[in-house]
């Protein structure tokens, strides 16, 4: 049995959530490909074929799948789709984006956001928030998964894989507009080892970026923020850690003046070490901290920042 | 221009869900029900597009059709959707929870019968989390999808779409009929009002049986087990940010 992975990348690198779904294919099969979309995106390929594990990379250029534009994406995998048994990709918005569709076209039942494989066609997945995990065994002969990449380590360097061009499929009905990336130097929440949220204890946005900007500089982490946070309006929506926003497990999250809604620790609650400021020592996030401080955070935070030196 | 709003009944979003003792599933007896958040959010936009708030010409809707696919309760979340402004109902009745495929092959079945021109829902239900069935149905459909919804508009034949992406936002424009999934911030939707919901009685609500469409709904992915995740346990309170750095530094986090 062979399994593709749709690659997650930003134009120019591998992002580490393409190695974490390798290791993910990996547990189901030793021939593991990998399908990179893009334009003049040879140089990802490259990078892609480094991966240790991976037997051959497949590179598909062209305007709408650099876009991921999902009607592209399915008309690229689809015909590859006869060499593999599972299609495998980050369960990031792209790959929802077009996993379901893809899998749609195959007759076969999606299975989304994995955290584990159990065996070849038994996987676990969060389901209610996270509240529950299912554990389901899929009757389809071909398989499409979304992998939820801070469940599994990453797969490291050190292959040499071949890499050959396919195809790229179009969107005829669908065109790209524009986009509006969000430019910064912090690592992005996904990927970064640490990351300082706040909550909407900062009670404004440019309490926001005072407290929390230097910190993560210092730290050089990423910023989070709380769904309350962002829906006052302190900070932008793609900073949301949560079950509707971002799903993190960095080594190290700083929640700062973050009361703990389920919601909020639906995102983060697989962090490594969880680190609580807030002055209500009652505050439900602190029975997931590893360390909490009881205290308002515009002593602390200046004290941490001493302390960080 | 007619919509199509596919809704869910699901576990209200402030109920805790609790697994079940035997591992089979989520206790649901005796909990509060509500229509799926996200789908909410889709029929305040089809009745939008209808008025004309906020950017939306008014008429742009011209006939707001919500279908669901549940228990016979589900009728209570169409009845709310009619509330909120939704013209018509359908119930697809099924005891059975049926997987993202099966809803996605029932929906195509009404979108063949309906021919509505955009079909608007959540992008992903609060209970299987599978965020699927939307693309699923674009795919049988062979119709151009715009997933995670933040902005929409109608113009020229297109549905404008300002998507949610990982990083920043992304805009598309898929021709009409196409498939649209929403997201939290496309708008707050409203509280019906007293007279809306009296009005809401007197709609028509169209009930089906699965066997109606004749098509393969089986299950495909067979739950083994339902089971709760591993509880973290609270750590340790520490005096000061000093005592809090010495001890990330020995935890080799920092």
């Amino acid at each position: 049995m062979a399994v593709l992975v749709i690659a997650d990348h930003d134009g120019s690198a591998v992002r580490d959530t393409t190695h974490k779904t390798v290791t993910a294919a990996l547990a189901l099969s030793s021939d593991v490909d990998v399908l990179v979309l893009g334009k003049n995106a040879q140089a990802v390929a490259d990078a892609a074929a480094k991966i240790s594990g991976v037997r051959k990379v497949l590179l598909a250029e062209g305007d709408a799948v650099a876009h991921g534009l999902a009607e592209a994406v399915e008309a690229t995998v689809l015909p590859l789709a006869a060499g593999y048994d599972a299609i495998l990709t980050p369960a990031n918005t792209d790959g929802k984006n077009f996993a379901p569709r893809i899998a749609a076209k195959l007759d076969t039942a999606p299975i989304s956001d994995i955290v584990e494989v159990v065996s070849a066609d038994t996987f676990v997945r969060p389901i209610y928030a996270g509240n529950a995990l299912e554990t389901v065994q899929s009757a389809d002969a071909k398989k499409v998964i979304t992998v939820r990449p801070t469940a599994f380590a990453a797969a490291g360097e050190g292959g040499s894989a071949s890499v050959e061009n396919v195809a790229a499929g179009e969107a005829p009905r669908t065109a790209f507009v524009s986009e509006e990336m969000v430019k910064s130097d912090r690592p992005e929440l996904g990927a970064a080892k640490i990351i300082v949220s706040g909550g909407r204890a900062l009670g404004s946005a440019d309490e926001f970026h005072a407290v929390m900007e230097p910190l993560a500089d210092k730290l050089g982490a990423a910023i989070g923020a709380s769904r309350a946070a962002v829906d006052a309006g302190y900070a932008p929506n793609d900073y949301q850690v949560g079950q509707t926003g971002k799903v993190v497990a960095p080594a190290l999250y700083i929640a700062i003046g973050i009361s703990g809604a389920i919601q909020h620790l639906a995102g983060m609650k697989d962090s490594k070490v969880i680190v609580a400021i807030n002055k209500d020592a009652d505050a439900p996030i602190f029975q997931v901290a590893d360390y909490g401080i009881v205290g308002d955070y515009k002593t602390i935070v200046p004290e941490l920042m001493a302390a960080l030196g | 221009m007619k919509v199509l709003v596919p809704v869910k009944r699901v576990i209200d979003s402030n109920v805790k869900a609790r697994v079940k003792a035997d591992q089979t599933g989520v206790d649901l007896a005796n909990v509060k029900m509500s229509m799926n958040p996200f789908d909410e959010i889709a029929v305040e936009e089809a009745v939008r597009l209808k008025e004309g708030k906020e950017h939306h010409a008014a008429g742009t809707a011209t006939e707001i059709v919500v279908v669901s696919i549940g228990v016979t309760q589900a009728q209570e979340t169409i009845r709310t959707a009619l509330a909120m402004g939704a013209d018509r109902g359908i119930l697809i009745q099924s005891d059975a929870d049926l997987e993202p495929l099966a809803v996605a092959k029932l929906l195509k079945a009404v979108v063949d019968e309906e021919k509505p021109d955009l079909v608007l829902l959540g992008k992903q239900s609060i209970d299987g989390d599978n965020n699927a069935v939307g693309q699923m149905l674009a795919a049988l459909l062979d119709w151009p999808q715009a997933t995670f919804a933040g902005k929409l508009v109608i113009d020229g034949g297109k549905a404008v779409v300002t998507r949610e992406v990982d990083g920043g936002l992304q805009t598309v424009a898929a021709e009409l009929p196409a498939v649209v999934s929403v997201d939290l911030r496309l708008n707050t939707p409203r509280y019906a009002s007293l007279p809306n919901i009296m009005k809401a009685k007197k709609k028509e609500i169209a009930v089906k049986a699965v066997a109606d469409y004749g098509v393969d709904t089986a299950d495909r992915l067979k739950v083994l087990k339902v089971t709760t995740p591993p509880t973290r346990s609270a750590g340790v309170k520490v005096a000061d940010a000093a005592e809090l750095v010495s001890k990330l530094k020995s935890a080799g986090v920092l």
